[in-house]
């Protein structure tokens, strides 16, 4: 058994740093590198990708990724863990093995895990009486399920531990947890099984601090952000873990950024709900018994964490389509620019009031003076040099959502003066996919791993 | 005296769903009892105002020296419905922290070392 197993994280959402991963590999030591493809509205786009492609549905960034790094992760022994299946995990499996094959990488195997995507199973729960409801609202699926997109079941560490047990070298599922994609690695290495709470809950929360990249590495970081050095070749953060659940978070040598208690902190708070609960498929951990230690430059222990045991439930995400939106912008210069502002607001509004148009809803925020903290802003200086009027609009009804990017251009001849801003062109209309989270029972779902070799 | 709770904490704040989620940070260990003592639930919602649609929550994390906020209905139904530029409450963290407290001279003393 290794004494020290390291996770090092290479992408916190899909359309982080593309050298990041890479970085990960080739600047310093790492057992396992994981990968985060996937966010709510990712699965929505891949289920529309693939129904006009049925070979597509994943994540290509994953692809020519994978043919950079493949050649350095066999040399050093690293393995590759990622939802970069999105949508179709065989189809991106496949065209992995052929990048592999392609490189002159043979006989390796890559695990593949599928099982979350339940959409072509919601009508057979519903028919047998299975409740699938809203954990916020309470309503009922079955009301929306003819503008159901995608439902894709969170996925836990298991299959991913039997995936490296079978030998893979490349670990790809679909909607698998972040926390996951760390946790399984050491569940693996040291032996830990489903009834070492404690030990699956220090695994799950070393995962929640590497999960969004860099943001524990001196990205997003409030604390002391002006001296955080080097942040243009910021190093993304590594998990140092030993067999009794304590670890280290650090980066490599000679990278940007600033691994320590304050930015490990920021990290372990975000998105958080309930302390004491925080629930993933594998356990619940309890953040309350984090203790944090400064072991060193670029360097935090972590240690004391608990955990209970897992629910009988997995969480479903599912994505229905709710709707069309559009956004416009406009910007008014000095003189009394927020006042010209909310002139254009208000001129525009009546009009639309004149077309007859409605919307469920019509949001305007006025850029340098209430966008982000609203009233608690205070009113802006009288000689504020230009203001953004940003107006949006929400409705079921398309066609008047695309009346309303039309009446946003013709402010600039017909409105207050002094404006500009409208280089982009009208705005698009968007559809809307909106969520429900539910909880389905863990029995019901079938996950498989298979492997196939390169 | 009253002073910004940007004096005593630091802060990072997210989504779920149409809840914004704030966790305030306090910058020494020795300030953490006075965020856990002036910045309860009801004056956090008393703060935001119009902005927070539904109740605030608040739980303790002393041994981060930190407390979890869960601001209910403040991100213009959230994630995708929303139109807000902020739908996701990054900014929620730095809007918590123009909020005044009050605290007693000798705790502001201890602000200045």
């Amino acid at each position: 058994m290794k004494e020290t197993v390291r996770v090092a994280s290479g992408q916190g959402f899909w359309g982080d740093l593309l050298s990041a991963p890479i970085d990960q590999v080739r600047r310093g030591p790492i057992d396992y590198l994981m990968l985060d493809y996937l966010a709510e509205v990712t699965m929505s786009i891949m289920q529309k990708q693939r129904s006009r492609n049925s070979e597509a549905g994943f994540a290509r960034d994953y692809i020519a990724l994978m043919e950079e790094i493949l050649p350095d992760c066999v040399e050093k022994d690293i393995k590759v863990l990622s939802n970069a299946g999105g949508v179709n995990v065989e189809g991106c499996a496949e065209v992995v093995a052929d990048t592999a094959r392609k490189l002159g990488i043979k006989g390796e195997k890559i695990g593949v895990i599928t099982g979350d995507d339940i959409l072509p199973r919601l009508e057979e729960f519903l028919d047998k009486g299975i409740a699938i409801d809203n954990m916020d609202t309470g309503e009922s699926l079955s009301g929306i399920l003819d503008k159901v997109q995608a439902a894709n079941v969170y996925l836990g560490a298991g299959p991913l531990v039997e995936a490296l047990g079978e030998g893979a070298r490349i670990v790809v599922g679909g909607r698998l947890t972040d926390t996951g994609l760390t946790l399984a690695p050491l569940m693996h290495e040291f032996g830990w099984t489903f009834e070492d709470w404690d030990l699956i809950a220090a695994g799950t929360i070393a995962g929640h601090i590497i999960e969004c990249g860099a943001q524990c590495s001196g990205g997003n970081c409030q604390y002391d952000w002006k001296n955080i050095p080097e942040m243009e070749d910021v190093g993304f953060p590594i998990i140092e873990a030993k067999a009794d659940g304590t670890f280290e978070v650090t980066k490599h040598e000679g990278t940007g950024g600033r691994v320590n208690v304050q930015s490990v902190k920021e990290q372990l708070l975000y998105e958080m709900g309930d302390p004491h609960q925080y629930i993933t498929p594998d356990v619940i951990a309890d953040f309350t018994t984090i203790h944090l230690e400064d072991k060193g430059k670029d360097r935090v222990g972590v240690h004391g964490i608990k955990g209970n045991p897992n629910t009988d439930f997995y969480k479903v995400s599912i994505a229905y389509s709710a709707g069309f939106k559009a956004v416009g912008t406009l910007v008014y210069s000095y003189p009394e620019a927020y006042d010209k502002a909310k002139a254009a607001d208000r001129i525009l509004r009546a009009r639309l009031e004149n077309l007859g148009l409605e919307f469920d809803t019509v949001l305007t925020e006025f850029v340098g003076v209430n966008a982000t903290h609203g009233h608690l802003a205070g009113e802006p200086s009288k000689d504020i040099p230009e203001v953004q009027m940003r107006i949006g609009v929400r409705g079921s009804d398309r066609e008047a959502v695309s009346r309303f990017t039309k009446e946003i251009a013709p402010l600039i001849l017909t409105g207050p003066p002094a404006v500009t801003g409208f280089a982009g062109g009208r705005p698009k209309v968007e559809e809307i996919m909106a969520y429900f989270p539910a909880l389905i029972p863990k029995d019901l779902i079938e996950t498989k791993v298979e492997i196939i070799e390169t | 005296m009253r002073v910004e709770l940007l004096k005593l904490a630091h802060a990072r704040s997210g989504d779920k769903g149409d809840t914004a989620n704030v966790g305030l940070i306090a910058l020494k260990e020795e300030f953490y009892p006075i965020i856990a003592r002036e910045v309860t639930s009801d004056r956090v919602k008393e703060h935001f105002g119009p902005i927070v649609k539904g109740e605030v929550e608040r739980f303790e994390l002393p041994n981060l020296g930190a407390l979890n906020f869960l601001l209910h209905g403040s991100l213009g139904g959230g994630g995708t419905l929303s139109l807000m530029t902020d739908a996701q409450g990054k900014t929620f963290s730095t809007a918590l922290l123009r909020m005044k407290i009050e605290i007693t001279e000798e705790e502001a003393k201890s602000l200045e070392d």
